[in-house]
């Protein structure tokens, strides 16, 4: 179960405003996420916290297929980002690094950035509005990717079937 | 087509749209961005070998000719990685070009191939009718690992362009005609099949152009179907055996765009997105400050061709910066033979050697605070050339050149 602030962003957050191009000469996470949104929201590296929570709209992460992008979110801390849909890429690095993501089709671009809690449920996409006890529903994961996120990313993953396999 | 290749390379006999499917990849690409993030994550398997050595291409184009120490650093680890595991296909400064005009010109694509890259543009290699598409760094360093990749299969939707192409019209009018219409997530998670009598005559560098951009509409995969302008250019180049896959004639298209491009004027994408777009027209009279002709886009060489044409004897305009990057060393050495360099020398272009820099705003062209370029590359994201007040539009060669000529977007009869 986790918890934390939201901090709320629009439609089509494309990879250049998660993490510009110019800081992709380290693949360092904490590093990466000195500079995340920068391009949106410059002072955003400064507020966020540990266990916060990204909202998003539709379509998050769309554009290059930097897995920085995913890495710079999960450096900064951030448990969990919900979006109404994301890019495709954006999606499989996000599941294949172990970056809890959730797509939920309710309308969270009211919330209010810093302000609102959310509680989430990963196992059951249940997600719970502290203030106002509201409750919306996520898509579930098809049993492959859950699988893949249960073991905490795609290399463990595999590293878990080729052992299973090894004579 | 997709499904058919996707089928054939899990080893099953039929797949559907929405099955999740493990396939054997016959190339897996990654960069001096992408293949650092790969390597690290690979380590992590303790393997003391790659799956196959031959089947691994590694291109430092990004960052490089090294712009830094940092990004140095960075195209040292692909050098070394490249070395302890004998990567036949490992292109240093000097042979590499951009990764997605260098590899089909290697003839390291071949239809019916499944070909993964950590960049988002490698869904370029669908003009060569194979299934390819940008993946992240730990897909890349799993099928360095097992040569395997997860899939969902995606459904198909089909773009039919038909009518006669109008002068100065190329493959990047057409998809940007279509991003503007679908919008960026119009073709998410979606195969996009490019046909009609206007693809059919149009060359295998506008075809690449238009699959490169399918990502930009949010599509998994870009494609059109083998015919004899694809086996032309294969002739020669591709030594492997192969055997074309093609749509079932009793396939099930999840939707149908149709365009007549009879009276189609150049398109530009205005920032800060690639579905943002108008036609040249509505353009006209913008000041620009930079123009870039080059990137995995419109870096070939009838793209340089075209904008030769247009800039032979001709200035560029004073007040204008005009950065010309031809995509691979084959294209810059055909560029020089062919005077086109020769060319864009005497209209005071700088010309590069081929780097991605100034398309994601890495090197080689960053735009300052409030300055305005016209690019032939993929996205004008805000702040994707530099500064994030400056602002990217985004054109075909003809008119990057006829505007860097004018100093201001105009349509390429107004400077001829």
């Amino acid at each position: 179960m986790l918890e934390g602030r939201v901090w709320v962003f629009g439609d089509n957050i494309d990879t250049d405003a998660i993490i510009p191009a110019c800081y992709l000469s380290t693949v360092e996470p904490r590093e990466l996420a000195q500079h995340l949104m920068e391009g949106i929201k410059p002072d955003f590296p400064g507020v966020v916290q540990c266990g916060d929570i990204l909202i998003a709209g539709s379509n998050f992460g769309c554009g290059s297929s930097r897995e920085h992008a995913p890495l710079s979110i999960k450096g900064a801390g951030i448990s969990c980002v919900i979006a109404r849909s994301f890019a495709r890429i954006f999606y499989r690095n996000s599941i294949n690094i172990g970056l809890p993501i959730l797509e939920c089709p309710d309308d969270l671009s009211t919330l209010t950035s810093g302000v609102d809690r959310l509680q989430v449920n990963l196992d059951q996409g249940l997600i719970t509005h502290i203030q106002t006890g509201c409750v919306y529903q996520a898509a579930p994961f098809p049993p492959f990717m859950q699988e893949i996120i249960n073991c905490g990313g795609l290399v463990e993953y595999i590293k878990a079937r080729l052992n299973s396999e090894a004579p | 087509m997709v499904e058919k290749i996707l089928a054939a390379k899990a080893g099953k006999d039929k797949v559907l749209p929405g099955d999740l499917v493990n396939v054997r990849v016959d190339l897996a690409l990654g960069n001096d961005i992408t293949a650092p993030v790969a390597i690290k994550e690979f380590e992590r398997f303790g393997l003391d070998r790659v799956f196959d050595p031959e089947k691994i291409v590694l291109v430092p184009d990004h960052f490089t000719p090294n712009k830094d120490i940092a990004a140095a650093e960075q195209a040292m680890v692909l050098r070394c990685f490249a070395e302890k595991h004998a990567i036949k296909h490992y292109y240093e400064v000097g042979r590499m070009g951009i990764e997605h005009a260098l590899l089909p010109e290697q003839g390291l694509i071949w239809p019916g191939a499944v070909i993964i890259g950590a960049d988002s543009h490698t869904c370029t290699y669908g003009a060569l009718g194979a299934f390819a598409t940008g993946v992240g760094s730990t897909d890349l360093a799993v099928a360095m690992a097992i040569g395997e990749a997860w899939f969902k299969v995606p459904a198909t939707i089909r773009f039919e362009y038909n009518g006669l192409m109008p002068r100065w019209i190329g493959g990047k009018d057409l998809i940007l005609l279509t991003i503007g219409r679908i919008g960026v997530e119009g073709a998410r998670y979606r195969a996009m099949e490019f046909t009609g009598t206007a693809i059919e005559k149009l060359s295998m560098d506008g075809r690449m152009t238009m699959t490169n951009m399918a990502i930009e509409a949010g599509g998994k995969c870009g494609y059109v179907q083998p015919d004899q302008t694809t086996f032309d250019y294969l002739e020669g180049r591709v030594t492997q055996p192969y055997s074309a896959v093609y749509s079932d004639d009793d396939v099930v298209y999840e939707q149908t765009f149709s365009f007549d491009i009879t009276d189609l004027e150049p398109q530009i994408a205005f920032p800060p997105s690639p579905d943002n777009v108008y036609p040249v027209s509505e353009a006209a009279g913008i000041e620009i400050q930079q123009v870039v002709i080059g990137s995995c886009t419109n870096g070939r060489i009838e793209d340089l061709r075209v904008a030769a044409a247009v800039i032979k004897g001709k200035k560029v305009h004073p007040r204008i910066r005009l950065l010309v990057i031809p995509a691979t060393q084959r294209i810059y050495l055909q560029a020089l033979e062919e005077g086109l360099l020769t060319a864009f020398i005497e209209a005071e272009a700088a010309v590069s050697t081929p780097t991605c820099g100034p398309c994601l705003g890495g090197h080689m062209g960053i735009l300052a605070r409030g300055e305005k370029a016209l690019a032939t590359t993929n996205r004008n994201f805000t702040g994707r050339m530099g500064h994030p007040e400056s602002e990217v539009y985004l054109s075909g060669p003809a008119v990057a050149a006829a505007s860097a000529i004018a100093g201001k977007i105009v349509h390429p009869e107004e400077v001829l």
